[in-house]
């Protein structure tokens, strides 16, 4: 039973950043901005938090910083494909390897380098709970953060007035301009808010998850972050349970392997990647769910007055 | 400790990488320091030599360590030779290019310091005769192409005997990258050492599949720990499991470099690769005229390997053991494959009386008896 609750702690924790820069994610995609510069924002993040908690010692400070060059990173990206409409693809491919170039090369001086750990306080009374303090409330308050930041995302995208131009910009950007509303600036603030989660989420890597700075640390959190929008089909609730659900395929494995369950590292790196194809692929068999909520103009360049 | 892999989901990327690759030219290591003004005599052209890295050479681990040799070698032997290196070489397709294009610059001697690099490597060491060819863990030879490589497995063991003596538990844990045998051999040597100190130690075997991915390094770690193992050891490249051992209070290890300030209370030691020793026996081979083909496999003997910076609160006594562990590799009379060595599943592998040798080494697919669970299959 406590083996239970400790897979399910490690399960929370492994997940949080995948559902950080999903949801975020999931808010640009569904203004319509493809942005696949995610791991290269990441990474850039993840140094900038890194930077920010060796030399001011703040946790939260970090994380800001995380979130600040994330938003900075979008907002560069927002303004090339947004105002200089190059092509979303393109320029983020070319963002994430920029990203990842970036980040190594400002974060030489930081490789080795330690940094001070606050100990993990968790939920106080509720974590004396047998079993489910150990699963549920001994965690970082970044996890908490990240679950209600999904309810938050729902609640705006479908209970607001600003969620509902934001999804309408993402069906129809020309009826959304022919309504009057700015579509480009709308558009720029979902990318921005976008990077800043990714941020967040690499932020979270390098100072509470892992606290070290290494190049290429990310490790290709922010492709499957990408991948999971497809997964929850853009739904907050759905991105929540797809990236706990990555994250629990990836912790079982190792969980096996120690409970003496062997098969191959490779089987088992492929894993959560083969639960991906395969949910898209079920979920693909419904066509009408994927068109429901698939954002129309997504990746489509907007001219205004075209 | 060969090659990493990182996930790459979109053919357009590797595209992208490819021409960012094509874009990123050498890097000159400082100049040898400038002849003196005066008109000295004149002196032979230094002679040239590259390195091929697969890694950053910030990485704090494997190629840090190839590169640290480096210097070594250069401040040995001063202005009679000019190095250059380039980092961060993907293997396959790309490594030959960058190869020949060093054989090409005039280039004397190439050491390419990952696996993965072999077939590249022997590709252009038949255009190029008169370049000597250096590849490191490799297996490929020819008349200018040899291989050598370091055995770590004997930094394992030392660490092993801490590891037997420190543990409360008598659970050790391993965080492995791919079941190859190089890794192998590694886990065996580390729960032979604990083993020869303490005959009740059991060692839990997690995979990653990875050379390098630090969250999957700290979640396997934790994965460990959770299963009662309190000392553990990673043939991973980052210092992730060193660092979630200091947190939940565990004992861990630094691997192929000194990790001993990421972790100063969990670290009870670090083994140390140490090529230095090696480039600089290369260079004067070429300098010297004394260059032959051949496998070299250097260990603490010949100093390409040691285990260090052993903390205080370590017993005397258990660092007395390492210490005589080390007296005799030194003096070649400690063999840490020797017989009678009996599997995982009670199989023998190696016989009373024999002493592991090269083919034997290089042919370990088993766990050692007290190893948990079974090994994966491989290929």
């Amino acid at each position: 039973m406590n083996d239970l609750a400790l897979l399910v702690a490690a399960t929370l924790a492994a997940g949080t950043p995948l559902a950080l820069a999903g949801m975020g994610l999931l808010v640009n995609e569904r203004a319509g901005v493809l942005n696949l510069g995610a791991e290269g924002l990441m990474l850039v993040a993840a140094v900038a938090g890194f930077a920010t908690g060796f030399t001011t010692g703040s946790e939260l400070l970090a994380l800001i910083a995380g979130a600040a060059a994330g938003a900075i990173g979008a907002a560069i990206y927002g303004w090339l494909v947004i105002w200089l409409n190059t092509n979303q693809y393109a320029t983020g491919l070319a963002v994430s390897l920029f990203g990842s170039g970036f980040s190594a090369f400002v974060g030489i001086g930081f490789v080795g380098k330690k940094l001070e750990e606050n100990p993990v306080t968790g939920v106080p009374l509720l974590r004396d709970l047998p079993v489910l303090g150990v699963a549920l409330f001994r965690q970082h308050w970044t996890i908490y953060g990240a679950v209600a930041l999904a309810g938050g995302v729902a609640w705006f995208l479908y209970r607001t007035r600003g969620g509902l131009i934001l999804r309408s910009i993402g069906e129809s950007p020309s009826a959304a301009h022919a309504l009057g509303y700015p579509v480009r600036r709308i558009r720029l603030v979902a990318v921005v808010v976008g990077g800043a989660l990714c941020g967040l989420a690499g932020a979270y890597l390098s100072v509470i998850y892992t606290p070290l700075w290494v190049e290429g640390m990310v490790a290709g959190r922010g492709w499957i972050a990408l991948a999971l929008t497809t997964f929850a089909t853009w739904r907050p609730a759905r991105m929540l349970f797809g990236a706990y659900l990555f994250g629990g395929v990836t912790m079982l494995q190792l969980y096996l392997q120690a409970a003496g369950v062997q098969v191959p590292p490779e089987f088992m790196s492929m894993l959560p990647y083969l639960a991906t194809v395969l949910v898209l692929v079920i979920i693909s068999r419904n066509p009408l769910w994927i068109r429901l909520n698939m954002p129309a103009s997504l990746g489509k360049t907007f001219f205004p007055g075209s | 400790m060969t090659n990493r892999s990182s996930p790459k989901f979109l053919a357009l990327a590797v595209v992208f990488a490819a021409a960012g690759l094509t874009a990123c030219g050498q890097k000159a290591a400082p100049p040898a320091p400038a002849p003196v003004a005066a008109p000295a005599p004149a002196k032979p052209a230094p002679l040239k030599a590259a390195f091929v890295y697969v890694g950053p050479v910030g990485d704090a681990g494997y190629t840090y360590a190839h590169d640290a040799g480096r210097k070594e070698a250069v401040a040995k032997l001063g202005d009679k030779v000019a190095t250059t290196f380039v980092e961060n070489i993907k293997e396959g397709p790309d490594a030959e290019r960058v190869i020949r294009e060093l054989a090409t610059a005039g280039n004397k001697v190439i050491f390419a310091t990952s696996f993965g690099f072999g077939d590249s490597m022997a590709k252009v060491a038949k255009d190029f005769p008169d370049v000597y060819f250096e590849h490191a863990t490799g297996f490929r030879t020819s008349d200018n192409m040899r291989v050598y490589e370091p055995r770590i497995h004997e930094g394992a063991y030392l660490a092993g005997i801490v590891a037997g003596r420190m543990t409360k538990t008598n659970v050790l844990g391993f965080v492995g990258s791919f079941p190859i045998p190089e890794v192998l051999r590694n886990i065996n040597a580390f729960t032979l050492g604990a083993q020869s100190v303490n005959p009740k130690i059991k060692t839990k075997v997690v995979w990653v599949g990875s050379w390098f991915d630090p969250p999957k390094e700290t979640e396997a770690a934790k994965t460990l720990i959770n299963g009662k193992a309190d000392v553990l050891l990673q043939n991973t490249d980052s210092t992730a499991v060193l660092q979630e051992a200091e947190r939940q209070h565990k004992y861990a290890f630094g691997w192929d470099s000194d990790m001993s300030s990421f972790a100063p209370k969990a670290h009870l030691g670090s083994c140390m690769l140490l090529w230095g020793v090696y480039y600089e026996k290369a260079l004067n081979d070429v300098l010297g005229k004394t260059w032959k083909t051949g496998a070299t496999k250097w260990g603490y003997r010949e100093g390409m390997t040691d285990f260090v910076k052993i903390p205080d609160f370590v017993p005397a006594d258990v660092k007395k053991k390492v210490e005589d562990a080390k007296a005799g590799l030194k003096a070649g009379t400690l063999d840490i494959f020797k017989g009678p060595i009996t599997d995982s599943t009670g199989k023998v592998q190696l016989a009373k009386g024999l002493a592991a040798d090269d083919k034997w080494l290089g042919g370990v697919t088993f766990y050692v008896k007290g190893v948990e669970g079974k090994v994966p299959a491989s290929k």
